[in-house]
């Protein structure tokens, strides 16, 4: 029961910011919407770490943790050193 | 124990929700990363202290993850709303209401 009502709400919340990632006017809401799809989906791994019962999804969260920390500020300077 | 986490689990469901309608419907760059960051991240901790009081013997990896959030979360943000800030992106701002009184004119 509680599966059913965390993946439908956390559907909605990446539905949302997928939406902003379509019709978002520039490039910084792109961006914007893509840091909170990558958070949302560390949050959505460690329940994948519950909902399947092994340990190894935590170390994957931890990793796509990092990653997507990297990915934001990759992007962050990229777009503040073009002229 | 297990009704503990799966209030927090709701709740911190919730919450991703509500930052993900938030990126959806602010006006404006800086707004959207308010939004976006802030509901998220209490939303990510309130779901993973969630998982953690279901299995009380993952809780020294799920604190790494958290700590992790707390500290690069707001970097994140930060470094992209200077970003915005130094291109000069949309700021809005809310149409000044004129209020009138009746023997005013």
């Amino acid at each position: 029961m509680i599966d059913i009502i965390v993946f439908s709400l956390i559907g909605i919340g990446v539905l949302f910011a997928l939406l902003r990632i379509i019709i978002g006017p520039s490039t910084f809401d792109r961006v914007v919407g893509l840091d909170t799809i990558n958070i949302i989906i560390t949050a959505l791994i460690v329940f994948l770490a519950y909902y399947f019962k092994s340990t190894l999804y935590l170390d994957i969260a931890l990793v796509y943790g990092i990653l997507s920390f990297l990915e934001t500020i990759i992007f962050a300077r990229f777009l503040e050193g073009q002229q | 124990m297990s009704i503990i986490g799966n209030v927090l689990m709701i709740i911190g469901s919730v919450f991703l929700a509500i930052g993900g309608f938030g990126v959806f419907r602010m006006p404006d760059v800086f707004n959207r990363i308010q939004a976006g960051t802030k509901a998220t991240t209490l939303g990510a901790f309130s779901l993973l202290l969630g998982v953690g009081f279901h299995h009380p013997e993952w809780f020294l990896k799920i604190g790494l993850i958290i700590v992790f959030i707390a500290v690069t979360n707001p970097i994140g943000s930060s470094v992209l709303a200077r970003a915005a800030y130094k291109k000069g992106a949309y700021q809005y701002k809310k149409e000044q209401v004129v209020q009138t009184r009746k023997g005013d004119e």
